[in-house]
């Protein structure tokens, strides 16, 4: 029997995973088509390495990440590139993103795959790079790419592999079935991480509530060394830092990972798509998804293509569209809203659950904070929610984070048991957001303080070597002038008159001058708004000053054009076309500025008439 | 239809905080019961005095607040203040006492601090406190003389006219030294055998008062069970109490024995209803355990050496001073880190 | 008589003498180098060096607040930056000087490529260096490292550079806070 250890905290939320247990995984089939979209893993998105009206197979690379951290995205089927474009993604913005779309032309026909039976013949890193290039990210929920966390620092030595199977979030129950009906494929893939790890001790965690799972994970895992912990069903124990408490006792540090204490957790869906990319060679082109909530009439989980809509998943398991109130992808603890059903299902989306109102009802307004301390009694990571509620609420983010803020796992235990229903977890992700972004700007501006300074220096150094070019050369002059004296004189004096006197005050007239035409250029769009040479329609009589100013400015800039355009004809240049373009530009422009300042005078000569009239 | 669009969790736990509040109401029963049958109509009259006082003090100051009226008073906190109290004046306490405490409960002590948790201090204790103060004759004289309903008590009518009068002391016949009152002050010249031949203290420990904590303490326990309060405060509160007791005043010929110290004031009801108020005490389980020791300890000094017989209202006040120094020291330890951080940064003065 | 006072003096003297070593070997020890303050409030300051503030750069302008100028002549940092300076230096927060501009989206300059004349000139005006380019050859801009000041805008002879507002992404979001619908009713009805 394995030891087991508590975390603090947890709750026991009503399970429903009744709901999409009741029969085996279904193929999704083909949909009409498919989107891709480039980014489904944490780190840089992938670049398209198709092109549009290509025939892809299925299982082809359609994009790949070349510089940084990332993974391919693949054909879930074969057909050919409709388009690449902006899309609506799953993402808790509603946003879109950069996606592939595919309309698939029915064969499914598979480029050749090259499967390897014997994976211990190969090299450590070969096998880490066939499962990149298989575009495995994690498929737990955060999508880091396994390779990369195969292969933690070299410092670092995995003693325990925990296999996450715990799935603790109501109404999921995708690694629940995988357990159930590929238990092989699970083992098959935690032998090949735990081959290229070496730990001493691999552990399949799974909850107590799924003892079918159980049953057929002992089954496979018979005569090996694997141990099947049965763990107590409490929310978050499927979390990352919880299980590992639960499992080995330990916590991760704040801030590391969990190789630092000499564990890795990986998910069971990763070890599937892992065996299958190893003994079969099938890049990641599909996953299992739960479709429940009590809108659909026949929830259920199906093994679905990545990049399938997710409208096309739902009407699959007969979607009520009268009762449908709220969509969510993800579990109801941790899973994001959506306002539309129209995004397609990528390598981490786990769940959806198209609920009714009474199913998930709207939550109460926000009372205030009573301080009863249910959160803290609750919270998993033993933070004090309502100190840091109060802290994120009034925008004092440097004593939230003094309060480990970011430790926060955004379990949504402090909102769930919180009597005056105020949305915690919101709270605190606006605030990371927020520390983020000012951090973000933060950096910025340090940096362009650096390269302001490091110009000024240059500048200044310019500057510096200009006088002493100048100083040699009237050093120079000066001795020429003991030899001839009258050429030296007339020498000396171009010589100083062709030298800027200071080249940084040039320079700060330069801004000053900048800001002059600012301020011209903000009074102008002050009363013609828009730049529109039309007059204005307030009633303000015009700003003729600053019209006549732009039409002289607009008048010198054609002038230096003109006279750029005449040297470039001179000398033959090759901008000679550029030119001329840019100076048509500029007469239409004095043009248009001689029109604004001429009604802008009608105007102004109207309202005089009209005054001196009444 | 648009689709419903929230942040996570979207699944939520029922228990409303007005549904919290109900239940410490329904928990307060069984003592008030207790009350009734041991001492008349008097706590009965006040509890439903007092509640009408609070719910309409409430409302009148969330009104001139500007405030949605209806949903704070749906949340039940003011009727709790009301009914707590109800459950600690003297039974025979003049209506304008009464009044007077839940007003300064309510308006001075919740509202003005910014109403629903924001108040520092307990409400119900700050009203009981201020007339404690001010009208000391209406608050130890009114005390009813313990004996069953339906025996020796004056009948409702009677009573009701009493605390209607709004006379000062009420009538003698009824009224009696509360068990703490009496020991304290004959067990000076007298021992103790002698103080307890006083009728106030009855057969058993303290007539009428120990089934009245009795009471208080299974409607804590229920509320102890239904996680609505921990532990913590209401164990160490009684502990701080008897240890104090065991410690300084083992002799009962000199000082009020442990057994009344537990059963015959408003311990129990301090220890379970009063000193767990969330708003007021601290927060973490490390505070809460010296937050309640420190209240039975200052209880026992002030019972024992102070002027008053009874203390639970001026301990949980102080203590309730010493909350924000308590919750700077004993924040809880975060997963991952080795030592938990105390307090917070400063504003950093340029 | 006169040796109690005589010790006295000396004490004090003696007293007087360590002190004051203690205190000329402190101010070398620890000297503090230039003026901490402006750093402090260059720190704060967005760094954009668009001279919007009337300075030319953005040390010059913290030097004149330092110097006691006003802290709401800057536009790019707008009210986040006006509140983070009224904390250092412990003012009251002003509304942001309209004559000095108003406060927008973050933007950056894109220089339309084929237009371009490859002149020189938005190159001497970036004050952070973040054009690139060559004369007579396309310049381009450094998107991240644009401080979106438009100090390039105006000096271009062909007008090929337009401020671009940066959309946000899916990578550049954030969760807003929620939106507190009885306690927002209450401060407005509150503050009616």
């Amino acid at each position: 029997m394995t030891q087991l250890w508590d975390f603090s905290g947890g709750i026991h939320p009503a399970g429903n995973k009744n709901l999409s247990t009741t029969h085996p995984i279904t193929k999704a089939g083909v949909p009409p088509m498919l989107v891709l979209p480039l980014q489904q893993h944490i780190g840089e998105p992938a670049e398209p390495c198709v092109a549009i009206g290509e025939r892809v197979l299925k299982g082809q690379k359609v994009a790949d990440v070349t510089g940084g951290m990332g993974v391919p995205v693949h054909a879930p089927t074969s057909g050919t590139i409709e388009s690449i474009s902006l899309q609506p993604v799953p993402h808790p913005s509603g946003m879109t993103d950069c996606c592939i779309t595919l309309r698939p032309d029915g064969q499914d026909e598979w480029i050749s795959l090259s499967p390897i039976a014997s994976y211990r013949e190969q090299d450590r890193e070969t096998v880490l790079d066939l499962i990149r290039e298989a575009g495995i990210s994690g498929m737990g929920g955060a999508g880091f790419p396994t390779n990369i966390k195969l292969r933690p620092p070299r410092d670092r030595k995995v003693n325990t592999l925990i296999l996450n199977g715990a799935e603790c979030e109501p109404y999921i129950t995708a690694d629940d079935m995988a357990m159930r009906e590929k238990a092989d494929e699970i083992l098959a893939g935690l032998r090949i991480m735990a081959w290229i790890l070496r730990p001493e001790r691999c552990v399949i965690a799974v909850e107590d509530n799924k003892p079918e799972a159980i049953e057929a994970l002992r089954k496979a895992a018979e005569g090996t060394q694997t141990e099947i912990a049965v763990i107590p069903t409490k929310y978050p124990s499927g979390g990352e830092k919880q299980l590992i408490q639960i499992l080995t006792g330990m916590e991760v540090p704040s801030g590391g990972i969990p190789a630092d204490i000499g564990v890795m957790c990986q998910n069971v869906g990763t070890a599937i798509a892992v065996s299958a990319a190893i003994f079969r060679g099938e890049p990641l082109i599909s996953r299992i998804t739960t479709v429940t909530g009590r809108a659909v009439t026949s929830p259920g989980n199906f093994e679905v293509l990545v990049g399938t809509p997710i409208d096309y998943v739902l009407s699959r398991a007969g979607l009520d569209n009268e009762t449908l109130h709220r969509l969510v992808l993800g579990g109801p603890m941790m899973g994001y809203t959506l306002e539309t059903p129209a995004v397609p299902v990528v390598k981490t989306t786990n769940c959806v659950i198209a609920a009714t109102e009474e199913e998930l009802p709207d939550p109460a307004p926000e009372q205030p904070c009573i301080r009863c301390g249910a959160c803290a009694e609750a919270c998993p990571m033993e933070l004090l929610p309502q100190q840091l509620f109060w802290y994120s609420k009034a925008g004092e983010y440097d004593k939230a984070e003094h309060l480990n803020l970011f430790d926060c796992i955004e379990c949504g235990i402090c909102s769930y048991v919180c009597p005056s229903s105020i949305p915690l977890v919101q709270y605190y992700r606006a605030a990371k957001g927020e520390i983020r972004v000012q951090q973000a700007e933060q950096l910025k501006a340090d940096r362009a303080r650096e390269r302001f300074e490091a110009r000024q220096a240059r500048l200044e150094r310019e500057q510096q070597e200009k006088e002493q070019r100048r100083k040699d050369r009237a050093k120079a002059a000066a001795e020429a002038q003991a030899r001839k004296q009258a050429e030296a004189e007339e020498a000396e004096k171009s010589d100083g008159a062709a030298q800027p006197a200071n080249d940084r005050a040039a320079k700060a007239a330069q801004v000053q001058e900048a800001l002059a035409r600012k301020k011209a250029k903000s009074g102008q769009s002050e009363t013609a708004p828009g730049k529109t040479p039309a007059a204005p329609e307030s009633e303000s009589p015009p700003d003729i000053d600053a019209l006549e100013k732009q039409l002289n400015q607009a008048v010198a800039k054609l002038n230096t054009m003109q006279s750029m355009l005449d040297d470039a004809k001179a000398e033959n240049a090759d901008n000679v076309e550029k030119l001329e373009r840019a100076v048509t530009k500029n007469h239409d422009r004095v043009l248009r500025a001689e029109e604004a300042l001429a009604e802008a005078q009608r105007t102004v000569n109207a309202t005089e008439a009209q005054t001196t009239d009444s | 239809m648009a689709l419903a669009q929230q942040s996570s969790p979207h699944a939520r736990n029922a228990r409303s905080t007005s549904q919290v509040m109900l239940w410490v109401i329904l928990a307060a029963l069984p003592g008030l019961l207790a009350q009734t049958l041991f001492f008349g109509w008097g706590n009965l009259i006040n509890v439903v005095w007092c509640v009408a006082v609070a719910l309409a003090a409430e409302a009148a100051i969330l009104k001139l607040r500007k405030r949605p009226v209806m949903f704070f008073l749906k949340d039940n906190t003011a009727a709790v203040t009301g009914l707590l109290l109800g459950l600690s004046l003297p039974q025979f306490a003049p209506w304008w006492v009464s009044a007077v405490a839940v007003i300064a409960a309510i308006v001075l002590a919740k509202q003005l601090y910014g109403g629903l948790g924001s108040n520092p201090f307990n409400p119900a204790m700050v009203g009981y406190a201020l007339v404690l103060i001010s009208f000391p004759v209406a608050m130890t004289t009114n005390w009813a003389q313990p004996g069953l309903l339906w025996e020796t008590a004056p009948g409702f009518g009677e009573t009701l006219g009493m605390i209607a009068s709004g006379q000062q002391t009420a009538v003698d016949a009824f009224t009696m030294a509360t068990p703490l009152d009496e020991y304290k002050h004959k067990i000076v010249s007298h021992t103790a055998t002698e103080v307890l031949a006083h009728p106030t203290f009855g057969e058993g420990i303290a007539r009428g008062w120990e089934w009245i904590n009795a009471a208080f303490l299974a409607g804590g326990l229920v509320l102890v069970g239904l996680k609505i309060i921990t532990w913590h405060i209401p164990v160490s509160m009684l502990a701080g109490l008897a240890l104090m007791s065991l410690a300084f005043g083992s002799n009962p010929d000199q000082y009020t024995p442990l057994s009344l110290h537990l059963l015959a004031g408003g311990t129990m009801l301090g220890a379970f209803f009063i000193a767990t108020d969330p708003v007021s005490s601290a927060s973490s389980h490390h505070g809460k355990l010296i937050y309640g020791a420190c209240i039975g300890a200052l209880t026992y000094l002030i019972r024992t050496w102070g002027a008053y017989p009874d203390a639970v209202a001026f301990s949980v006040l102080l203590m309730n001073f010493a909350v924000p120094f308590i919750d700077h020291y004993t924040p809880p330890r975060t997963y991952g880190h080795h030592k938990p951080r105390r307090g917070v940064p400063g504003k950093s003065q340029g | 008589m006169w040796m109690s006072i005589l010790i006295a003096v000396v004490v004090l003297l003696a007293l007087a003498v360590i002190f004051g070593g203690l205190l000329g070997y402190a101010a070398e020890r620890f000297r503090v180098e230039g003026n901490p303050l402006v750093d402090q409030i260059d720190s704060l300051l967005p760094q954009t060096q668009c001279g919007q503030c009337g300075f030319p750069g953005c040390r010059p302008y913290a030097e004149s607040i330092a110097n006691g100028d006003a802290i709401n002549k800057c536009p790019p940092g707008g009210e986040t930056t006006i509140k983070a300076l009224a904390d250092l230096l412990d003012v009251e927060p002003q509304p942001l000087d309209a004559e000095h501009g108003v406060e927008q989206a973050k933007r950056v300059a894109v220089i339309r490529e084929d237009e371009c004349i490859g002149c020189t000139k938005c190159i001497q005006a970036c004050p952070v260096d973040a054009i690139l380019g060559a004369a007579k050859h396309m310049h381009t801009v450094i998107e991240s490292e644009c401080t979106g000041c438009d100090l390039c805008v105006e000096p271009c002879p062909v007008d090929c550079i337009d401020m671009v507002t940066v959309e946000p992404d899916t990578r550049a979001w954030t969760w807003t806070p929620p939106k507190s619908g009885v306690i927002a009713t209450d401060r407005q009805g509150a503050s009616a």
